[in-house]
């Protein structure tokens, strides 16, 4: 937990769940596993707000509570994890991908679980169904077992998954049945259970729903209030409590891979090689491990009957294709053998180091300039040169390479290795040699990248309050322009309410609205390096 | 890290390894030294590339700040029940301004955490903690009930309150006369003289 992430986790807290929970969730951040006394009082926080603050935060997952260090006598202790709070910063990416695959009840769906946390599969249905009746037309209303044929799909496919078991206070629990409590523990190891190691994590309940979404309408107060009861009775005996379904972030990141690996194919050589890459990934989604280097080997026949039907190319093509792709220099697709019209597979990993180094090329090249990024490019394949040597192979002039390897080297891109010829390091006698590593590299721009992100928070922040006066009086006058509006006025009482705002802060609130729009939109965007660079990082470390 | 130079009136100094190597030509001027920190937002040569707008990049970020929209009124977003006021004000009896404690709506699903049945002191322990934490919490809910929607008697209620806590101690003084004048130290009189049917022999004084 570098002191960048927990920065931006702060940031994050804040923003969707308050100070109090913020100020919980950095000091776990900070300090490790707590238990809960030790929380309150290092935070001076009364020990109500530190319950509901944790119980937000396991709700949400991005804390986990286990028995303590000292035995199973001892509080139980909470630990939180940055990496699960950093995710949030890419729900929109997983909403908007719902949608593309499974549309607006697929994005309602995930947009539900994910401002939840844990939800029950009845509860999701219900509040989508409402949702989506209230965006249609008088009169329609939209049928319950519509959107339980979009979570179940969303299940099948393992975007969602049910949320693991908890463990028991000294044993892991592996049963699934908490209506059992006479099932003896199974196994000893104190790991904490992932989702993963239930068996059934991705088996829906036998529930039958059968309604349709309800229309909120606001002068029905009284009727909501029966409807509610009515509500509450129902999901008592809907049969599916203490299943709770959470979004699998992980199938979410395997899709985003995927898609990276299709584009840069497509992007470099034609729309055919990446749709032929995308079939043999999509062929191999369900075989493929998360973590495996390559997908398992295919063979050519059967890419030839999976590609899809409105892409009828012939089998000479396909084979020439796939010698193509295999021959690229970026090494997306290898063969692994000759059976089967030709064994291939997709490099994974290799690809993902790709991605990551052509990342890390078009920093420098943005940042310092392209003579810059010729030398950075030339350093990661020739690995250790020289300055004579780096001045002759990129062609620049002595001068001008001196002054760019240095920026390049105090900013920490580029290493200097020495490599002494006398075992008493004499400098006259050593050869220093320029050097780029590509992991430590990436590390790096991966910090630079969340320091990045919180400053465009922060700066969001300030913006937003500097112009707190200007926003309330937007507001408010809004308010005051709907309720004339809903009370039928007249248009000049409504063009007199509307002048209440100046001609300046008009302005004032268009460029203001402009700013927040351009960070908000500069987060997302530094957020897909940030996945391309841990999903490499993340790559590396399993090896 | 280089050797320095060892003496600084020494022209450009002696350093332990020789400057060829490096690239540093003989008599080339070095770049001048750096005497303050550098400037706050230096120019920039090269200017960054302009953002990615298209259908998709607009509706991620209106799904973006939505979604800020909406967890600010989940009761997620836990905000203290208590404000700070430096001076009670008559208004505030009429203008409920504080935010109320929204998590109310919200009751974490406690069956989640199961408890062992192997070791039955420790798990009545831990169930013992957890229908504490639950009590605890429909008491609180139960007391900030009662203190949001009975504003107006909250003043009453306080002075009862503090009327049953301390009536052991400061039943004579507040209840009786509110005075500033603590009654125990005034003696009117009226137990003069109570003693002095029983024993004649002791000087009274």
């Amino acid at each position: 937990m570098t002191a960048q992430e927990v920065r931006l986790c702060g940031l994050l807290l804040q923003e969707h769940f308050g100070e109090v929970v913020e100020r919980i969730g950095t000091h776990l951040l900070r300090g490790g596993a707590q238990n809960l006394r030790t929380i309150a009082n290092e935070t001076n926080t009364p020990l109500d707000l530190v319950k509901k603050s944790l119980c937000v935060l396991v709700q949400h997952g991005a804390c986990e509570f286990g028995s303590g260090r000292r035995g199973p006598g001892s509080p139980v202790e909470y630990r939180a994890s940055c990496e699960r709070v950093l995710r949030v910063l890419r729900y929109p990416r997983y909403i908007y991908t719902a949608k593309t695959l499974y549309g607006d009840t697929g994005e309602l769906i995930v947009e539900e679980v994910l401002q939840r946390g844990h939800m029950t599969m009845s509860n999701t249905v219900k509040t989508v169904a409402d949702r989506l009746t209230h965006n249609m037309e008088e009169g329609r209303s939209m049928e319950y077992s519509e959107v339980v044929s979009a979570f179940s799909k969303l299940v099948e496919t393992h975007f969602l998954q049910r949320c693991p078991p908890v463990a028991e206070m000294g044993t892991a629990a592996t049963s699934t049945n908490p209506a059992t409590p006479g099932t003896p523990a199974a196994s000893a190891s104190t790991a904490p259970p992932t989702a993963e190691s239930n068996p059934d994590c991705y088996k829906l309940p036998h529930v039958t729903l059968i309604g349709r979404g309800k229309r909120r309408r606001s002068s029905d107060d009284s009727e909501e209030q029966r409807g509610g009861k009515k509500a509450k009775m129902d999901s008592e005996s809907c049969g599916d409590e203490g299943i709770y379904w959470q979004v699998n972030f992980e199938r979410f990141h395997q899709h985003f891979r995927d898609q990276a690996i299709i584009s840069a194919v497509a992007s470099k050589l034609d729309q055919t090689s990446s749709e032929i890459v995308r079939t043999m990934l999509r062929m191999s989604e369900v075989t493929t491990t998360q973590t495996a280097a390559y997908t398992q080997p295919l063979s050519a026949n059967e890419i030839f009957r999976s590609l899809p039907p409105n892409y009828s190319i012939s089998r000479p093509i396909l084979d020439q294709y796939l010698s193509l792709l295999v021959d690229d220099p970026m090494e997306f697709v290898g063969k692994s053998g000759d059976s089967g019209g030709g064994m291939y597979v997709v490099n994974l990993q290799r690809a993902l180091a790709n991605l990551a180094r052509a990342t890390l090329e078009s920093v420098v090249q943005e940042r310092f300039g392209s003579r810059s990024a010729r030398i950075f490019r030339l350093l990661l394949r020739k690995r250790h040169l020289e300055q004579k040597q780096v001045e002759d192979f990129a062609m620049i002039p002595a001068k001008e390479a001196k002054d760019m390897l240095y920026t390049l080297l105090s900013e920490n891109l580029v290493q200097l290795q020495e490599i002494p010829k006398t075992p008493d390091h004499a400098p006259s006698r050593t050869f220093y040699l320029y050097t780029v590593n590509q992991l430590p590299t990436a590390r790096l721009l991966l910090q630079h990248c969340y320091k990045t992100v919180a400053n465009l928070i922060e700066r969001r922040l300030f913006e937003t309050k500097e112009n707190k006066r200007l926003l309330e009086k937007s507001q408010r006058i809004e308010a005051i322009l709907a309720s004339l509006q809903a009370s039928g006025a007249e248009p000049e009482q409504l063009t007199e309410v509307e002048e209440m705002i100046t001609a300046p802060e008009r302005q004032q609130l268009e460029a203001l609205r402009h700013h927040i729009n351009k960070l908000d939109s500069t987060e997302n965007q530094v957020d897909e390096t940030v996945f391309l660079l841990e999903s490499y990082i993340f790559s590396t470390k399993t090896k | 890290m280089a050797g320095l130079g060892r003496g600084r009136g020494r022209g450009k100094g002696y350093m332990s390894f020789s400057i060829e190597a490096v690239g540093i030509g003989k008599g080339e001027n070095l770049p001048p030294s750096i005497l303050q920190p550098t400037p706050l937002f230096p120019p920039m040569e090269h200017k960054p590339v302009p953002l990615v707008m298209g259908e998709e990049a607009e509706y991620m970020l209106a799904l973006k700040q939505e979604f800020r929209g909406n967890m600010k009124t989940l009761p997620f977003y836990v905000r203290p029940a208590v404000s700070k006021k430096d001076v009670e004000r008559y208004s505030d009896k009429y203008q409920n301004s504080e935010p109320s404690d929204n998590t109310l709506e919200w009751n974490p699903d406690t069956s989640l955490s199961v408890d062992t049945p192997v070791d039955p002191k420790p798990s009545k322990k831990t169930r013992v903690d957890k229908e504490e934490i639950i009590h605890k919490l429909e008491t609180l809910e139960k007391k900030e009930e009662e203190v949001t929607s009975d504003e107006e008697e909250g003043e009453k209620k306080k002075q009862e309150e503090e009327q049953q806590d301390g009536e052991e101690e400061y039943d004579e003084e507040e209840f009786e006369e509110e005075t500033d004048y603590i009654m125990s130290y005034f003696d009117n009189g009226e137990e003069f003289g109570g003693d002095s049917d029983d024993n004649m022999d002791e000087a009274i004084y």
